[in-house]
Formats: C-alpha cells, structure tokens, sequence
C-alpha cells in the first residue's frame, strides 16, 4: 500500500468525549504510513437525526460527502456510525438518481454538490485492508504476549450488512485477527456481537445500563484482562458508565477498555501517555504496569 | 423523557381494538416511503423481535407487534406509541429478517411519521439545536476545543453552521425545530 493518503473525518462525539480515541488512533496511523488530510470544515454526520427526519440524515451525509470530493480524497472514520452513514448514503444517492438530484437541490443552497466520487473506511476497514495484518505484525515491537482481552466490534461496524460489507456480522473476524497481531489473545464470550446500548442513553437508560451489565458479565465471566473496542459511543457506554453499573447492580467489574489503537499503540513500543491511557475512565494501571515499563527496559 | 417503556402498556396490556380506529390505507402509505416499501412481506415469524436486544430488557418494545399493527391499520396506535423510540438501531433485525423487511428501516419511518405528528424526545431536540448553533451533534465546550493543541491535535475543523441551516432549509423536521428567533437570519439566499 504506497501512498495511502485519507481525510479524516473525526465526527461529532469523539472531540467532544473520546479524545483518547483520536490521540491513539493519530499516532498508530502516522507510524504505520496512513497519511492523513484534515477535512476543510465538517458538519454531524447525520446518524443522530435519522430518527426524526430521514431527509436531513441525507442532506447532511451527502453534504459531509460533497465537501471530501472537492479535496478529492477518501475518507476515513474513527466513528462506526460515522462511516456506516457515509457508506449508506453515497451508496443510496448514487443508486437513485432522482434521490440525488432532490439533495443536490438542498447542497446547491450552500454551493454543493454530490457526485459519488469518494469513498469512506472506518478505521477497521482502512487496517485490514489497506495496512494489512502483516504490516501490522511486523510493526510490532514489545509483543502483548499473556495479555487476554474480548473484543466489542459494535453494531454499525458490522451492520447493515448490505452497506457496510467487510467482515461477517455474525461472526465478525478483522478485530480478533488484528488484536491477535499484536500478541495478545482474544477470547470468546457469550453475545459477543450483542449492542452495548449506547443508542437506548436518554431514551431508556435502565436498557442501556442493563446492556452493559450483561456484557460485562459475559466478559468477566471469561476472565478477559481488558475489553478492546472500536466506536466511541461503545467505548462512552463501557468506560464512562463502568462504575455506574457496579453500582446500580451490585457487580464489581475493574475491567478497563481500551481503544484498539491504544492496544496496537503499545504493542508496537509507544508509552501509555502517547497513547492518552490517563484519559480512560476505568484504571488501565495492571496492563501499563505488565507491559510498558517491561517495554522501558529493552 | 428518559424512562420511554413506562407510559406504554406492556404487552397484553393494551386497550382492546375498535374499527373506527383503523386506517387501512395506512399499511399501503408505508409501501411507498423509503424505508418501509417492504412491510407487506412480513409474515410475523418473530425473528426480529426474539433477536432483539432491546426487547430482552423491555416490557412492551416489540418490532414484529409494530409491524403487525402497522399492518393492520392501526396507524396512531404505532405512531403514538412510546416504544418506538426505544430501538437502539443495531440492525439486527434488518440483517436477520427472512423476509428482507428492512424492519430497523421500518421502525424509522414510524418515528419519522411521529416527529411529524410532534411526538419528539427531548434528546433529539437537544441534537437539533446544537445542530443549528455549532453544526455538530453535540455542542463541543471550547474548553475541549482549546485542550486539542495541547493534546497534540490538529484544530478542529469548523462545524459551518450557517452552511449547514441553507442546505436543511424547507425541510419539514428542520423548521419545526428551528427556534423563532432564528428566523431573520434566514432573509437572503
């Protein structure tokens, strides 16, 4: 892969919640040779109001999308829902013609247009893809070998599978594979591509919660070490509620959850302050103290 | 609204059905909205509903009884119902249904067709004026903003909100929500 150059389109709730998320994930890209553009402005991606009005889902995905193909380059998420919208929009507008050319009416207010030119990766997709595991593996240099982790891939990396397409939503393989690489091992649990219930937040927190809980069972139950996620709404819903539902249900969890880039960031000798640990809510303390500073040593 | 289950009747709970109450152009209204062109193939085998993670933890949100009241007409029943807004989206039943319903899709037309009615949570009110005021979702406190050089970041890039608020202009759901005192920035083209 020479040359891989994407516009990054960070979205709405990593710069506000999840900056840990886009610290990590800056520094693995740039070290493994993704390079990145920033976006010239960027608006919601749209997901939040499909709800309540399908068209301004449209208007403003396609209008995200009009604004990449004026700089002419791919784009690439951090965001699942970011990326699953892009991808369902560009492929929805350039299927139905008098579709696109009724949000072209919209985009032209604020000098816009969509054509269908550009594509979007989530960060997931652009690592298996466009990396590749053995990029990844040979970029490893302080192996996370002992360390067990379970995965949490979320919903809109997986679903629908009509526009999202790169990995089985039933039994999804890119995350396990590209934590595997960095010599960690991943385990299996009950209801692994189960939702976190982040979507349920301010509608019914007692589902959201309960969600939650039951995964976090489900994943201590197994003993993993850590949960590695890829979406910053699951990764609000785990490690900013962790403690929340300790207490509501009387559990006891201490299982951190780390960013796949953090994951990968460390196994590939970067130290846990280049990689905002200290921004995660729930202790990452043992796994730092197992690996890092055994890492300093070398 | 936070607890949305509470204000509907659970399941077997609901007030019995009376003909006036039936609309049976409704279920041919769906077919042609994008998004619930599909409606007519379900034939309630239940996949969506058992596979749901939502209905595990809910009394009363169940995606098949929606649909199959969608069906049978019972159009402000399904539009007034509170747990339409409890699907969380995950897409599931979409990917899952035997009969290609596209039934996430479905339930989004429903709360499309509420908004319109004026039945919208207040999270989504809260979405839509950050929206007009900053471009983005959620209103990014310039604290975390000035924070990102500090961290590292490259400025975050801006949100344009008055681009955003032409191209959303003449949209049904956009001025609905758009506050009165907005309305005279709008006098140009």
């Amino acid at each position: 892969m020479a040359n891989s150059k994407y516009l990054i389109f960070l979205g709405c709730a990593i710069p506000y919640r999840v900056s840990s998320f886009e610290i990590s994930s800056r520094k693995v890209l740039a070290k493994l040779g993704v390079e990145l553009a920033e976006m010239p402005e960027f608006n919601c991606c749209g997901l939040p109001f499909d709800p309540v009005s399908h068209e301004t889902m449209l208007i403003l995905a396609a209008k995200n999308l009009a604004m990449a193909e004026q700089v002419g380059l791919n784009i690439l998420t951090l965001c699942p829902g970011c990326a699953g919208t892009l991808k369902k929009v560009n492929k929805i507008l350039k299927a139905d013609k008098s579709l696109k050319e009724k949000i072209n009416g919209h985009l032209k207010e604020a000098g816009l247009e969509f054509k269908g030119t550009v594509e979007t990766k989530h960060l997931l997709q652009l690592l298996k893809e466009d990396v590749g595991v053995e990029k990844i593996k040979a970029a490893v240099t302080r192996p996370l070998t002992g360390l067990k982790v379970a995965e949490h891939n979320g919903c809109h990396i997986l679903r629908p599978k009509e526009f999202i397409g790169f990995d089985d939503p039933e039994d999804p393989q890119t995350l396990k594979m590209l934590i595997e690489a960095t010599g960690a091992t991943c385990l299996d649990y009950i209801d692994e591509t189960e939702c976190c219930g982040a979507p349920s937040v301010g509608v019914s927190d007692k589902i959201a919660l309960q969600l939650a809980r039951d995964k976090l069972n489900h994943i201590k139950m197994v003993e993993a070490q850590a949960l590695v996620t890829v979406c910053p709404f699951c990764h609000i819903m785990y490690d900013t509620n962790e403690l929340r539902i300790e207490k509501t249900f009387n559990e006891v969890y201490g299982i951190p959850i780390l960013h796949y880039p953090q994951l990968l960031g460390l196994a590939m000798g970067m130290s846990p302050e280049e990689l905002a640990f200290s921004e995660l809510r729930v202790n990452a303390k043992k796994i730092v103290e197992q690996f890092a500073t055994q890492g300093a040593k070398q | 609204m936070t607890e949305a289950a509470s204000t509907s009747p659970p399941q077997g709970k609901e007030q019995p059905i009376k003909a006036s109450e039936i609309d049976p152009k409704f279920k041919y209204e769906l077919q042609k909205m994008h998004g619930s062109e599909k409606i007519l193939k379900c034939f309630q085998c239940g996949t969506c509903t058992s596979d749901c993670p939502v209905a595990r933890f809910s009394d009363s949100y169940r995606p098949r009884t929606l649909i199959h009241m969608a069906q049978l007409g019972l159009k402000d029943r399904v539009l007034n119902s509170d747990t339409l807004w409890l699907c969380a989206a995950c897409f599931t039943c979409t990917d899952r249904c035997p009969q290609d319903v596209e039934v996430a899709s479905v339930i989004r037309v429903f709360r499309n067709l509420a908004t319109e009615k004026g039945c919208i949570p207040q999270v989504f009110k809260d979405q839509a004026q950050s929206l007009i005021e900053t471009g983005y979702a959620y209103k990014i406190p310039d604290l975390r903003i000035k924070k990102r050089e500090s961290q590292g970041l490259p400025p975050l890039p801006k949100g344009n909100p008055d681009a955003v608020k032409k191209t959303l202009k003449g949209v049904a759901f956009f001025d609905r929500v758009q506050k009165p005192q907005g309305e005279q920035a709008s006098g140009k083209q």
